[in-house]
């Protein structure tokens, strides 16, 4: 139990995946324009991301590895991740039009996505166990979250603030995640796998 | 050939993936801490936008424009695949460094982008030279960036020692702070020199 609470953790804070790793730049600047756009995101991205990683983590346990194609890996996640997105999509249109309406667009978003897409890669790289792997892809789907709702508290702040031109906009973001990964980096050390 | 060189020119600085257009940003931050694997990875990224570029551009009247997305996506796939297996073989220590996000060259939304806005809707030779302009445009970036946090994170060039042996470098700048920091200075500066570029025309 203790190990799957140190990966939880470790997944969420310590080597979160937006500030260490940059996987899900696109979106976590693309969204974090304001705060709730990016609560919807987080929990798309952490939904999808924690279904998507036990499906790959099926496929590639049961059938990639027994008839020796792991070097289709990389083809079989996306399509596979890229289609399992559109049919929730689709199942969620139909069977929950109002959570539909809500955060169906961020849907479409994550469909082709590096984070989506990197965390089932990671987990089978490391060769981690189906549990871990949800642990894994939870965790990370929550630290996403985090870091894209701490994001777009401070960029509606900044838009108050007297910025250099040439650094309006993006520039400026990158500064403001910079320091967010500055002080993410106090963490690391807290935990050690 | 003026429009042809157009095309391509445009890749480098007025529209740069990186610095204007702020696609795929993930590798530029990830894979940038030494010259010689952002150049690794701003190469494969060259040969996968201008090879996809190509194929997109053949098949174009044949795909169903209701699946064109998921086509596209299975050709980036295939090409990636290429190189991933390319690098393994031929360069093993520099397809460690790259892990990951070699395999995440798939998703980055430049080479989709390429294929959706131009590629899909101009001849073979047009899109070659879009895909080459692109992928220059991409890996100059990618090089700059790995050649500020190398030399002054590290004091190195290429591995070289450049800086004098007293130099304190700052560890920052190899840390992922120090990445997200440098790169928003060098989208401001990129942004100056645009609006230079574009005064000087006018």
């Amino acid at each position: 139990m203790g190990e799957y609470l140190t990966l939880f953790i470790s997944a969420v804070i310590v080597n979160n995946f937006v500030l260490t790793r940059f996987l899900g730049l696109c979106i976590f600047f693309g969204v974090s324009k304001n705060v709730n756009a990016s609560f919807g995101m987080g929990i798309a991205v952490t939904a999808v991301m924690t279904l998507s990683s036990t499906l790959a983590w099926l496929v590639y346990t049961y059938v990639l590895v027994p008839f020796n194609l792991t070097f289709l890996t990389t083809v079989v996640f996306v399509l596979l991740i890229a289609s399992f997105v559109q049919l929730l999509e689709m199942v969620i249109k139909k069977s929950v039009p109002a959570l539909y309406n809500m955060w169906g667009i961020y849907l479409v978003l994550i469909a082709t996505n590096c984070v989506v897409l990197g965390v089932p890669l990671i987990n089978v790289e490391s060769h981690f166990p189906l549990g871990k792997s949800i642990v894994q892809a939870f965790g990370s789907g929550i630290g996403f979250g985090v870091a894209l709702v701490l994001m777009a508290s401070l960029r509606e702040k900044l838009r108050l603030a007297d910025v250099p031109k040439p650094l309006e906009g993006l520039g400026v973001a990158f500064i403001l995640a910079g320091m967010l990964a500055l002080s993410f980096l106090g963490f690391s050390g807290m935990i050690s796998l | 050939m003026k429009e042809l060189w157009d095309i391509y020119k445009k890749g480098l600085i007025v529209e740069n993936p990186i610095f204007v257009l702020a696609l795929s940003l993930c590798p530029a931050l990830a894979v940038t801490s030494s010259v010689i694997v952002s150049l690794t990875m701003g190469l494969t990224v060259l040969f996968v936008i201008t090879a996809n570029n190509v194929v997109v551009s053949l098949i174009r009247n044949l795909v169903n424009p209701k699946v064109r997305v998921p086509v596209y996506i299975v050709s980036i796939a295939t090409i990636v695949t290429v190189a991933q297996l390319v690098l393994q073989a031929y360069l093993p220590d520099l397809y460690k460094a790259l892990g990951i996000y070699l395999a995440l060259v798939v998703v980055f939304a430049i080479i989709l982008a390429r294929a959706e806005v131009f590629a899909s809707k101009n001849n073979l030779v047009r899109s070659f030279c879009d895909g080459l302009g692109m992928g220059t445009g991409f890996a100059i970036a990618m090089v700059i960036i790995g050649a500020c946090r190398e030399v002054i994170g590290n004091g190195t060039f290429l591995g070289f020692q450049i800086m004098p042996a007293a130099y304190d470098a700052p560890l920052m700048l190899i840390l992922p702070a120090g990445a997200f920091i440098l790169i928003g200075y060098l989208i401001g500066a990129c942004k100056i020199l645009v609006e230079r570029i574009e005064k000087s025309k006018a």
